[in-house]
Order: C-alpha cells, then structure tokens, then sequence
C-alpha cells in the first residue's frame, strides 16, 4: 500500500517535533520551513526558563529526530497556495513546486509583538528602550551588555505584560511565558553586570509551571532582584540617553518614578503572519484572539474545522516549550489516527 | 513679600533616584528573608495591632524598601512583637525580626 503522506508547514519547534514522530510512524513527511535554518524562534534563544539550559541543546535534540525519522525537509518555502480538493491537499511554492498531502499539520507558530505599537514605551524612539528578544541576541552574541552609548548599565527596568493583556492594542489574552521570561532575563543580568540593580514592573506574576515559583524565589533570595507592582504608563528620555519610568506602585499605593540605564520591554505573542495567511488559504478558523481555533477548547485540541489539517504549538496560543512539545506529539497522534480511518467527530454529542 | 495664599505641595511620589535605601539595606543585610516577601497580607490579615490600629505590615515593608520611611517609626510602635505574622507567613519570612531590624537601623541611622 501507498504510504500516506502529510504536509507539515512551519519549522519551529512544533512542527520539528510533529514532523518527526509522523514520520517514526511510517508516514511520508514533508516539512516546509520559510527560512533558510530549522528550529524557529529557539534559534534566537540563549537559555531556557526554568533550567537554563541552552535552547541550542533542544534545536540539536528536534535536528537529530529530523535526520533520523528521514522528514523530507524543504527550506526557504514560501506557500504561495493551499488548498484541499476532495481528500487531497495540495501546497503550492512560490518557485512552482507543488506538494500534495493527505493531512496537513499547521505548525506555522507566532510572532513577536511589534513593540513600536505602544509607542508610550518609546521602543524604536528611545536608544535604551529594548525588547526581551534584543536582549536574548545581546545574550547570544557573548558581548558586554551595554547601554546605547556604550556604558555599563546601573540601573535595569523589565516591563511585563507588553502587548499582552492590553485591549488598547487589540491584545485581551496573557502571554504566558513573558512573567518567567522576566525573572530569567533579571537573573542573567544580575550575573552578567556586577552591582546592576534590576526592577520588575509587573501587574502579576503567574509564575504557573511548576519551576517557576522556585525560580521567583532564587531571584528575590539569591540576587536581590526587585519587584514592583504596577504597569508603566509611560517611559521618557532624559538628555544623557536614560530612561524615566513612571508607574503606580499599586502595593504602596503612591505613584512612583525612577531613572534607569536600560528598559526591557517583555513582548508578547501574536499569531504569526504565516498562520494568519495560511490559515485562510485553508479555510480554518481563527479564536477571538486571532489564534487558529480548536473545535473544542477541552477535547478537541489539535483538532480544526477542516478534517484532516492539524494544529501544533503557538499558532493556536501562546505556549511555553514544553508544551509545544506534548502539543506537538498530540497533534501527530491525532493526525495519525485520522489518516488510519478514525473520525474522532462521531464522538461528540455536544453542539 | 504679599501673601497670595498660594502654597507649594510637596508631591507625594515615590522618587526611586533620591530615595533614602539605608534602612531598607539594613534590613535586607540582617534579615534576608526581608527579600522574598510576595506581598500577599497574610501576615497584615492575622496582625494582633491591625485589628486595632492602622499599622499595616505588607505596606509597611513595601514603603521601606521604596525608601518611604517619614512614618516608619510611628507605624512600628503599634507592633506588639507578637509574632503571630511570622507563624502565618507562607514564604517564611522571619517578620517579626524584620521589625525588630527596621527599629535597629532607624536607631542606627537616626532617623
């Protein structure tokens, strides 16, 4: 018999590993990634909350399952179509080159808000306003963390929450991983910079995974980082490039204003361009929060309103990378047991 | 000069670049416990001086370590050193010797 054949779109985490154990299970796999290197937003990753391990150590470990699942991996893929004809998908490249499929795993991930939308925080204005992912490239590249023009910070501000939990900017729906992303940035930067004082502005801490709690309590006991209740307002420039920040320190119960070298603005996640552009190509739905909708948000993760296409990872919603991975393995599962002939749609007894 | 009956307020923000930190620091040194507060008011909640007066524990050690410190020796008068904070704390943070520590360093400092 033929072996069945599935598409799996996106190179990140989610779809590594799906690709993977698809192709495990004896199916015939195909992984389009749009960029030139697997591994997705990871690769700009240096260490990971709560262990810090380093993420290169997880792209090695999703590499290794490529090369020995035999995924037939296509880079720099730009879908230009996607459709599905009766039971059969069919991929369309910008180049010309058609794939076709019997299922169709959606791992096409999230991307990271655009903080120059609140332009309050001065991110793309000021020179010493920066993002978390500009921190984590400073942290890869092994040099100095240094202000813009070149000193050693003293003073260090993390805002949390930025283009999450916010309606002003259309975003209703928390991050998840910005919180425990905050106290490791705070952590590593209070090793990195002798003496630096580091503040968290943050309206709660869900420090939820079962680490994190613990990774809170070494920031506080062990390195002294400070944490203060309240979401800023606004940040302005000073003349000598630094940065005021003014927030309600909602636990005192006063506003408060400080100057600090460095601000980190603690970005969220969006559903990514590709998801969006897809995800139409293929007539999936997408939740209020403009995230690829499950059929049921208890037991029918994974699962879509298209039989046959698959969701993996963070273009269904924000999750940090364990999750992603469970996800991911769930979704090859379920596309498994829907190429094998199980309508799991029989199960359900509810509208 | 003619009094135009106008006054000067001082603002009552907290300014975290002239802070005054040496109690806080104090604290911080002589109690290390004082850092891992999560400010949840437990200990505000069984307080045996709350219950009659204003003092208010989570504030306090919040107004302490923003430097915020004028009324710190009035609000510490009204602890009874009971210690019934320390026992309900649930991150172990030995409340009961911060305050003692608070009253050390406004002595030390003279404040």
């Amino acid at each position: 018999m033929k072996k069945k054949r599935v598409i799996v779109i996106g190179g990140g985490i989610s779809g590594m590993e799906a690709a993977t154990h698809l192709a495990s299970m004896g199916y015939d796999v195909t992984l389009l990634e749009k960029d030139k290197e697997l591994g997705g937003h990871l690769l700009g990753w240096e260490k990971l909350f709560p262990t810090m391990r380093m993420g290169k150590d997880v792209v090695e470990f999703l590499n290794k399952g490529i090369t020995l699942s035999k995924v037939n991996v296509i880079r720099k893929a730009e879908i230009v179509n996607a459709v599905k004809t009766g039971e059969i998908f069919t991929v369309t490249l910008a180049n010309g080159n058609k794939f076709e499929s019997d299922a169709v795993i959606m791992a096409t991930g999230y991307d990271l808000f655009d903080a120059r939308k609140k332009e309050e925080y001065g991110y793309g204005i000021y020179d010493n306003v920066i993002t978390s992912a500009d921190l984590e490239e400073k942290f890869l590249s092994g040099k100095p963390i240094l202000t813009s023009k070149g000193n050693v910070p003293k003073k260090i501000a993390l805002v949390h929450c930025v283009g999450s939990r916010d309606e002003k900017v259309g975003n209703v729906y928390c991050s998840k991983v910005c919180c425990v992303t905050a106290v490791k940035q705070s952590i590593e930067l209070k090793e990195s910079i002798p003496g630096v004082d580091v503040y968290c502005l943050y309206m709660d801490l869900r420090m939820f995974g079962m680490h994190f709690e613990t990774l809170y309590k070494e920031a506080q006991e062990k390195h002294a980082v400070n944490f203060i209740r309240g979401r800023l307002s606004e940040a302005c420039e000073n003349q000598d490039s630094s940065i005021i920040v003014k927030v309600e320190d909602t636990l005192a119960g006063k506003p408060l204003r400080m100057t600090v070298d460095m601000l980190v603005l603690m970005v969220g996640m969006v559903p990514s361009a590709g998801t969006v552009k897809v995800g139409k190509m293929l007539g999936l739905k997408f939740g209020p929060n403009g995230f690829l909708k499950s059929m049921d948000q208890h037991t029918m993760g994974t699962i879509t309103n298209i039989p046959g296409v698959f969701i993996a990872g963070t273009c269904a919603a924000p999750r940090p990378i364990n999750n992603v991975f469970v996800d991911a393995r769930a979704a090859a599962i379920t596309a498994s047991s829907y190429l094998e002939g199980y309508d799991i749609e029989k199960r359900i007894s509810y509208s | 000069m003619k009094d135009f009956g106008f006054t000067i307020n001082k603002d009552r923000q907290i300014d975290m670049d002239t802070a005054d930190m040496r109690v806080a620091e104090y604290v911080k040194t002589h109690e290390p416990s004082f850092n891992i507060c999560i400010a949840c008011g437990t200990c505000t909640a069984t307080c045996s001086a709350g219950i009659f007066t204003d003092m208010n524990l989570r504030k306090l050690f919040t107004l302490v370590k923003r430097g915020e410190i004028a009324n710190t020796r009035t609000e510490i008068a009204k602890c009874m050193l009971c210690g019934k904070c320390s026992l309900a704390c649930p991150r172990g943070v030995n409340t009961r010797n911060v305050i003692v520590k608070i009253n050390q360093a406004l002595i030390k400092f003279s404040l």
